[in-house]
């Protein structure tokens, strides 16, 4: 069983705001949920290779690090779907106090 | 037969033969979303404006009498989690719900240059984590066979769109099987393709290493029309690459597998029966069939959802309040923007999701979870391996169960998640698949899968045809 306080620490590292009920829920439906994948504690697989890539054909994609021209409605756009703005420039809120 | 029933190859017929025009087509959908969309609600945006304008822009097109594509003033729907520029892209969330995208996803490109006409975004579960639209922010979507049914999902408003005529056919996007199972569910065709087969540009990112974009489809000819349009490299997408699409071969040379692992327990009698009738008929047809094993087979939905969780938990860190969507921003401390955003702004099971994802790559747990689940990945993918060394493709069940009620499952997360043991595994090994409908239990569709090597959608669109003209 998953503790109630590792269930607001993942709350937290996820940064999602949730009230006492919800860190109940939480609390239930992952324990639920991690019981049921032990059932991969039966394979062994301590000699097989991860498969972060599926398609073993993948070559490597590169590209010269130079700017590419984009279109100023595009930035504009990008821009103007931030909550705030100032002078084509996202603001943030404080981060150094 | 009424306009909005025609298949997109006879819709082109009509079209070029001047029987009707693309306005006329486009205005027969436009007003039967408009008197039958309150019952399935598989539409959140209904594009009108731009799909008129691009109607008349294909009739012009055609009457100038150049040779048009296939797909040009055919009126598609598109899943609300891919890119129309102008058009709001909700993923079904609050966290996006004014969200207007800013360019056209790689697929929407391609289609807009061939002619094609959007009628709307589709509704889906939110951020296309779900099994049932259920998990839409804003309202669920009706099975068109039976409204007191689910359509499927993640994309089943694309689904329903199709089944109740409200598309001539749509886009979707597939991460454990969300084209296949909801097409399962509404009775219609869902090609997932093989992964990098399609660009996935301008799709909303959910799990990088398993989505992939692909058509619903009323029949596996016109899914083999709307993928030739939107497979390819594209220098966006750094996992897109080109792939072979002969379709020179006799469909009859080609053997089937069946696993023995599928036909165990779990399956609804039904569903079981309707399947086996399926596959006797590929046989009577003339197809050698043997069977194969999937040893791995129970291990698929613990390692799906650990890996599935851990993308998702990254990606959808990019919704912070700050770039875009929503913002709970009136106090002045980062830390509280992100927390009251994020905690308003998802649902429950995307909340979810990021919960589990995040432990799972939490310090002390990576290796024991999320590491572990892509080393299962490996011999699952070995499992498919070694079947392609004796089959062709591989024939299954779509899903367990035809559409269950709604409602049925939403408060057991655990079983919703069981509803992907057919689709999943076939995201984790990358391999392209294609749902198509077999017959109905109790009035509700039952889809068989074809599942084939990676690139291989020419074997299993040419198959599925095949079994559609012999039915």
């Amino acid at each position: 069983m998953i503790s109630h306080q590792e269930v607001k620490h993942i709350a937290k590292l996820a940064r999602l705001g949730l009230n006492e009920d919800d860190f109940d829920a939480f609390q239930k439906d992952i324990t639920d949920i991690l019981n049921y994948f032990d059932l991969l504690k039966e394979v062994d697989a301590s000699r097989i290779d991860p498969s972060f890539s599926v398609i073993e054909k993948y070559p490597n994609v590169l590209r010269k690090d130079e700017e590419k021209p984009q279109l100023i409605e595009t930035t504009n756009k990008l821009v103007e779907a931030a909550p705030e703005e100032k002078d084509r420039y996202i603001k943030v809120k404080t981060i150094l106090k | 037969m009424e306009l909005y029933e025609l298949t997109i190859s006879q819709a082109h017929k009509g079209l070029i033969n001047r029987e009707f025009s693309c306005l006329d087509l486009t205005k027969a959908y436009l007003e039967r979303i408009e008197r039958e969309d309150k019952r399935i609600s598989a539409y959140i945006t209904i594009t009108e404006d731009l799909a008129v304008s691009q109607a008349k822009k294909a009739d012009e097109l055609i009457s100038s009498g150049r040779e048009v594509d296939v797909l040009t003033g055919i009126p598609l729907a598109v899943k609300d989690n891919i890119l129309v520029s102008g058009v709001k892209n909700t993923c079904a969330s609050k966290i996006l719900e004014n969200y207007l995208a800013p360019y056209d996803a790689a697929v929407i490109k391609k289609l807009k240059n061939k002619g094609a006409v959007i009628l709307g975004k589709t509704n889906m579960d939110e951020f296309a984590m779900g099994a049932s639209c259920e998990n839409s922010a804003f309202f669920p979507t009706k099975n068109p066979h039976n409204i007191d049914y689910v359509p499927g999902g993640s994309s089943g408003g694309s689904a329903a769109s199709v089944a109740a005529n409200l598309s001539c056919y749509a886009l979707g996007s597939d991460t454990g099987g969300s084209i296949r199972q909801p097409a399962s569910f509404c009775g219609i065709v869902g090609l997932k393709p093989t992964y990098g087969a399609v660009s996935r540009y301008g799709l909303v990112a959910f799990a990088s290493s398993l989505d992939q974009i692909g058509p619903l489809t009323k029949t596996a000819e016109d899914a083999k029309i709307v993928f030739k349009a939107i497979k390819g490299k594209d220098e966006m997408d750094s996992t897109s690459l080109d792939c072979s699409d002969d379709y020179r071969f006799n469909v009859l040379d080609f053997k089937i597998g069946i696993p023995k692992e599928y036909f165990i327990k779990g399956i609804e009698p039904d569903v079981e029966k309707i399947v086996k009738d399926a596959i006797g008929r590929f046989e009577s047809l003339g197809f050698k069939i043997e069977e194969v094993s999937l040893p791995h087979t129970k291990y698929v939905i613990p390692t799906y959802y650990l890996i599935n969780t851990s993308e998702a938990s990254a990606n959808l860190a990019r919704y912070d309040g700050i770039k875009y969507g929503l913002s709970r921003n009136d106090r002045d401390d980062l830390i509280d923007v992100y927390l009251r955003t994020r905690g308003e702004g998802f649902g429950r099971e995307v909340k979810r999701r990021i919960m589990l994802g995040t432990f799972a790559l939490s310090s002390g747990y990576y290796d024991a979870y999320y590491l572990k689940a892509q080393k299962v990945r490996t011999l699952i993918k070995q499992d498919f391996e070694r079947a392609f060394e004796k089959v062709d493709f591989i024939l299954s069940p779509t899903s367990p169960t035809p559409a269950f009620k709604i409602k049925e499952k939403v408060t057991d997360p655990l079983s919703m998640y069981l509803c992907d043991v057919f689709t999943a595994p076939v995201n984790l090994a990358g391999l392209p698949s294609i749902s198509i409908p077999i017959g109905f239990s109790n009035e509700l569709p039952v889809g068989l899968q074809l599942t084939a090597k990676p690139f291989k959608e020419d074997i299993i669109l040419e198959a599925a045809q095949f079994y559609q003209k012999n039915e």
